[in-house]
């Protein structure tokens, strides 16, 4: 190796050993000591001996563990589908509107995203508030004349997780409403105008041509949006509590990690090794599902 | 002459740098109780006037965070040298891991106390006493005396007396009772003040830690249903009702009973020193009988195994186990003092508190239920939640219940 790759080998490493030593530091290491974690049994806070894989079976078989984390890992399936289903569209349909330049775009687009700018635990805490029994939100009901509407938004269980998962959306819908917008404008003119030239009418524009362009867009708005389901954790904080009530309907596997690996007052000591293999159990979810679905979508791509 | 001028100059000036050098020692204290930060710096005021060479730093964190914070500083090394702990379950967390010093050779004050704050303050395993306690809590209904008097009620001594003064209120238009359902505790609370009485108290809680019965017991399961009588006088959708706004309905006498712990006085009176309440015990199932109370010891204040000050954390601990202390948590913190010898002439709300724990009965849950996942009170709040939004009977939260406990209970295991 000449002197001149040393040493510019050297710069590289100069600019890139501050970010790796930060995210080995912040990221990686405590993955590998949760995993560590997870292989012992412990006593309160003390480690005690090697447990194997004995954490894990616990949780997956048995009984205060599993009904927990099948329910809270339901309520992580609820999340991701009402997200997909209706924050991602509305994203899709407001990025398409935006990028024909509707009338008022300039303003929408900024309306549109100044929530994502928010402080998600003053949105939590403010929607939370809101959402009371007399609060903003069912006194708005009553002048509209429909008292009958009035609900415990928060305190039915029917109804506790769909709340935080609407304040969720209304907060996050610009972020997917500007990268369709950026994918959509990207897409060739000429290839558009052809399109119109061809007598091709707009949804069959849209489906045809607009949607296959933009899959790389769509790939990363799916693995944030699976990654996020997974990690929910402050909104349910905020807005339900710890113990995810009522009667766990809002329990996530965010919340039930936390409680268990810390304890709480009234749940109960921390339970470090059970509490380590959620963690090592989220994240190989996390993992697998994006791979999954990025392989899945590449496939998809199309390039011009 | 300028020698000797010299020499006494540098005499004083060394002496002046030796006093700068005499350090002060710095002792933290960490509470759960940022209501009550105030209080607790008068305290410290005095301690530090007696001993001018110890300063005390008092960090006050939010409630429900403060297990959490608590260990991670303590297993991290940084943690406090004099900090409050939770009673029973929420002790042998910190004394089996070694955190916790025992308090028997620091504290001679402790022999005085009485067995039974000292039970919630010692650890099962060992039996050794790690904590000062310094409060024990009672379970009461609160009421709006205001009101009371507008309508000509009188304090109900039976079930029925109390379900009559509810509708009286309903009757006139004044929410009958504050509490609600969104946050689990507060429905614990609510079972221990209530219950009791139905479910036989003392009998029922000596052979349910002993095996001898199960949460399924009938005398259990019927306690529970009587809470499902007074969901017509809580609030309208009171499943969204959270504990802040059960304080402020109270507070701001726009409910007439609130049901809660004795913590709630000093609050209470702090908001709204115009606020005219008092207290009664849960009624009874039937006339003639004793009106049971569930009552816990609070928490207790403990040293830091790892402390580096020690000798003057113990001095900082006998301040808090000495009537000076006691004192201030009657009159100001009004709360319910377990130091032998303290004047509780000054409060009469203690005093009432302190006369109707003539039949107490240990807060079921917290005082038997709490060393282990899935805690007694983390099964209890859930299915009393799922209990008053109506999705099931009392009987299957008692099954809930049972079914959780005995997957490590020892005597229920047979």
């Amino acid at each position: 190796m000449t002197a001149k790759d040393l040493r510019k080998g050297l710069w590289v490493a100069f600019f890139t050993v501050p970010g790796l030593a930060i995210v080995f530091a912040v990221i990686l290491l405590p993955l590998f000591m949760s995993l560590f974690n997870s292989l012992f049994h412990w006593n309160q806070l003390i480690r005690g001996d090697f447990a194997g894989l004995e954490n894990f079976r616990k949780i997956f078989a048995a009984e205060p563990y599993r009904t927990r984390f099948f329910n809270a890992l339901g309520n992580n399936l609820k999340w991701f589908v009402a997200t997909m289903l209706v924050q991602n569209t509305l994203g899709l349909l407001f990025g398409y509107f935006l990028s024909r330049r509707v009338a008022g775009h300039e303003f929408f687009k900024r309306v549109i995203f100044i929530p994502v700018l928010f402080s998600i635990v003053a949105v939590g805490f403010l929607w939370g508030l809101y959402l009371k029994p007399n609060g903003l939100f069912n006194s708005f009901l009553k002048l509209l004349g429909r008292p009958d509407l009035m609900k415990a938004w928060l305190g039915d269980e029917s109804l506790a997780t769909f709340s935080i998962i609407a304040v969720n959306i209304w907060r996050w819908v610009g972020f997917p409403s500007l990268v369709f917008l950026a994918a959509i404008d990207n897409v060739p003119v000429d290839c558009l105008e052809a399109a119109y030239l061809d007598g091709a009418r707009e949804p069959t524009v849209f489906v045809r041509i607009i949607l296959p362009l933009i899959v790389p867009a769509i790939t990363v708005i799916t693995v944030l949006t699976i990654i996020g389901s997974l990690n929910v954790f402050e909104q349910i904080y905020t807005m339900a509590g710890l113990d995810g009530g009522p009667n766990f309907s809002t329990d996530t596997i965010g919340t039930l990690f936390y409680r268990t690996a810390f304890g709480s007052v009234d749940s109960g000591n921390p339970e470090i090794g059970i509490g380590s293999a959620i963690g090592v159990v989220i994240y190989a979810l996390t993992f697998g599902a994006s791979i999954f679905s990025i392989a899945s979508l590449r496939s998809r791509e199309v390039e011009l | 002459m300028h020698i000797k001028r010299m020499a006494s100059a540098v005499a004083l000036a060394l002496l002046a740098a030796g006093s700068i050098f005499a350090q002060k020692t710095t002792i933290n204290f960490w509470t759960w109780r940022p209501e009550d930060v105030d209080s607790y710096n008068k305290l410290i005021a005095v301690f530090e006037k007696a001993n001018p060479d110890i300063q005390v730093v008092q960090t006050a964190q939010k409630n429900t965070e403060y297990n959490t914070i608590l260990s991670a500083a303590l297993s991290g090394g940084s943690g406090p040298d004099v900090f409050q702990s939770r009673a029973y379950g929420g002790l042998e967390t910190f004394a089996q891991s070694g955190y916790m010093e025992s308090l028997e050779k620091w504290v001679p004050e402790l022999k005085g106390f009485d067995k039974g704050p000292l039970r919630g303050a010692t650890s099962i395993k060992d039996g050794k006493i790690y904590g000062v306690p310094f409060a024990s809590q009672t379970l009461l209904i609160y009421y709006n005396k205001a009101i009371y008097k507008q309508l000509g009620l009188s304090v109900p001594d039976t079930w029925d007396q109390f379900i009559a003064n509810l509708q009286a209120m309903k009757k006139a238009g004044i929410q009958p009772i504050a509490n609600g359902a969104k946050e689990g505790w507060t429905l614990e609370v609510m079972m221990g003040a209530i219950c009791p009485n139905f479910y036989g108290a003392n009998d029922f809680f000596d052979a349910l830690v002993a095996g001898k019965t199960t949460f399924q017991d009938p005398r259990y399961v019927g306690a529970i249903a009587k809470l499902k009588e007074l969901t017509p006088y809580m609030p309208d959708l009171y499943m969204g009702v959270s504990y802040t706004d059960m304080q402020s309905a109270f507070i701001n006498e726009q409910a007439g009973h609130f049901i809660g712990g004795s913590f709630e006085a000093g609050y209470f009176s702090a908001q709204n020193p115009k606020l005219d309440y008092d207290v009664f015990p849960a009624p009874a199932a039937k006339k003639g009988d004793p009106h049971y109370v569930s009552v816990y010891a609070d928490g207790n204040f403990s040293m830091n195994a790892a402390s580096k000050n020690k000798a003057a954390a113990a001095k900082f601990l006998r301040f808090l186990a000495s009537k000076t202390t006691g004192n201030m948590f009657i009159q100001e913190l009004k709360q319910v003092s377990p130091v032998p010898g303290v004047d509780t002439s000054s409060s009469p709300f203690i005093k009432k508190v302190l006369s109707l724990q003539k039949y107490s009965t240990p807060y079921i849950m917290l005082v038997g239920f709490r060393y282990q996942q899935p805690t007694g009170s983390a099964l209890i709040q859930a299915a009393l939640q799922g209990f008053l939004a109506g999705k099931f009977d009392a009987a299957e939260v008692c099954r809930q219940v049972q079914e959780g406990v005995a997957t490590y209970y020892a005597p229920f295991k047979k």
